[in-house]
């Protein structure tokens, strides 16, 4: 079963073109949505995803919830992309990550359920994209 | 417009009680409540009871009219689900419905049963309270999403993190020093801060004595009009003067702060503006401490403390039992324990008990005339805030 709105924009970071939904009063949001919570604008585009955002809250992830648990332990981020944030799991060596690095979004797999998850990739270690592992 | 006494109060023991089932624990702290208050069965008009998850956790649903049923009531009961601040909005609908005179006795509380599931079930049930898109599927974990909020802090504030990990400690050793009388309590034992420094990592900078335990417990507390009070010759003496509800978008990413909670800076200037008090008046409070972190969220957004100026508190004494605002003298939900759907009734009436005088931690305010409850769904998405006050 899909998730209408939600999958689409994920997968569009497989493919190097993420994007955010941009109200028609510029404020930054992910789909699915039918109004703008900041200013009840019900008028959307696509704007084009900046390549990498920076890290603004940082955890490693020791307990993992059952659906994460062989991908233990591992660092989430939210990070800043101008308008919008996301929040995603690092694709790097857990403890690794710190506020203010650059990050870049692409798709991967949960270890646990094998299960899409938003991966965000350290800037300085991608060397070419090569795609989810 | 009436005003709202707390006639009398209910609790559970909090702690692991994985045999006894959640109707049997509410059970327990309604009648405990209205034994307490001496309101008669028959007088009790609605019930609210907050319960989270207990779809999941008890494979039970409909929770009401079981919960009515098994304290004995046949009235409008309703099940009020708001995460964590569960009970929270189950009391403040019913401080709103005894206002309005639509009725003059509530009864308000709520239940959780958790023990009875291992730990990764209650850690993935625990975590619907975050967004299901965008966090959850993101790895991120109840615990995850507070770290991910104290890392923000830390940043924000120029906080390093080994100043960062000792204040949050010295939060936890205050909670469990507090908790070490209340005898509804889970953790009745001190833990020191090089303990609370040394224990395993759960979501880095939070390790396991930053976290809240996991917790069966039911809480329960009678409202009645002051006319209710007046006639039955009750004895109420503390009245909630204020309440007030906030809501911030679901997901941190959504959110203007990762370290700030403007939902309870919300529902603070609310109840605090229908108690006509500011923070200065307030004498004690009883927070939402789920995560160390979270008590310092609690104790800027209800105006005790700037931000930024919260985090050491504990560390500087001054919201210990002996300070200039103690806050959680109950334990908290670190040491006292956090049965979900429960704990923002427990919070109404540990604070009542502290101000009535027969808690036993109540020595350390016996002067305390103005008390403040903060209870808080997920991270803070949902807060709402009481003022409860010994009346003339």
């Amino acid at each position: 079963m899909s998730d209408a709105g939600f999958d689409d924009w994920l997968h569009a970071f497989a493919a190097d073109d993420g994007y955010y939904l941009e109200c028609a009063n510029g404020h930054g949001l992910l789909p699915p949505r039918r109004i703008c919570p900041d200013c009840g604008s019900t008028e959307f585009a696509e704007a084009s995803l900046p390549e990498s955002g920076t890290v603004a809250a940082v955890t490693t992830v020791h307990v993992p919830a059952p659906s994460f648990d062989a991908d233990a332990p591992y660092d989430t981020v939210v990070a800043d992309f101008g308008a919008i944030r996301l929040t995603g799991v690092v694709d790097a060596e857990p403890g690794t990550t710190e506020i203010g690095d650059d990050v870049e979004p692409a798709v991967g797999a949960s270890e646990t359920t094998g299960n899409d998850v938003l991966m965000l990739r350290p800037v300085s270690a991608v060397v070419e994209d090569t795609g989810p592992e | 417009m009436t005003g709202v006494r707390v006639a009398g109060v209910g609790l559970t023991h909090f702690g692991s009680h994985p045999d006894r089932t959640g109707r049997d624990l509410f059970a327990e702290a309604a009648l405990n409540a209205r034994e307490d208050a001496g309101v008669p069965l028959d007088d009790i008009e609605q019930l609210n009871v907050g319960n989270f998850a207990g779809s999941l956790l008890e494979e039970q649903g409909h929770m009401a009219p079981l919960l009515a049923e098994a304290a004995g009531l046949d009235c409008p009961a309703t099940r009020y689900e708001e995460a964590c601040a569960s009970a929270g909005v189950a009391v403040r609908e019913a401080v709103r419905t005894v206002r309005s005179g639509e009725a003059d006795v509530v009864l308000a509380g709520g239940m959780e049963r958790m023990t009875n599931n291992d730990t990764p079930e209650t850690t993935e049930a625990l975590a619907i309270a975050a967004d299901e898109l965008f966090e959850i599927r993101a790895g991120v974990t109840f615990p995850g999403a507070y770290a991910l909020m104290a890392t923000a802090y830390a940043d924000a504030f120029d906080v390093n993190e080994g100043e960062l990990k000792t204040d949050l400690a010295n939060v936890a050793s205050k909670n469990h020093d507090n908790a070490i009388p209340n005898e509804y309590a889970q953790y009745q034992r001190e833990i020191s801060v090089q303990q609370a420094l040394d224990a395993p990592p759960v979501a880095e900078p939070l390790g396991l004595f930053d976290c809240c335990p996991v917790t069966d417990g039911a809480s329960a507390i009678v409202l009645v009009s002051e006319e209710y009070a007046a006639e039955h010759d009750l004895s109420a003496e503390v009245a909630v003067v204020g309440t007030g509800q906030g809501t911030d978008r679901m997901a941190l990413q959504d959110r203007e702060y990762l370290a700030r909670t403007p939902a309870a800076d919300d529902a603070a200037a609310m109840a605090y503006e229908e108690a006509g008090i500011d923070a200065a008046d307030v004498d004690l409070a009883e927070v939402h401490d789920c995560f160390t972190i979270a008590e310092v969220f609690a104790i800027e957004s209800l105006g005790l403390y700037e931000p930024g100026e919260g985090l050491g508190a504990a560390r500087r004494g001054e919201t210990r039992a002996d300070g200039d605002h103690p806050v959680n003298l109950s334990g908290g939900l670190k040491a006292k324990g956090h049965p979900v759907g429960a704990t923002g009734g427990s919070q109404i009436a540990e604070m009542t008990r502290l101000l009535r005088g027969d808690h036993p931690n109540s020595d350390a305010v016996a002067d305390a005339e103005v008390g403040v409850t903060h209870n808080a769904g997920g991270t803070v998405a949902s807060a709402v805030v009481h003022v409860l006050e010994v009346a003339e």
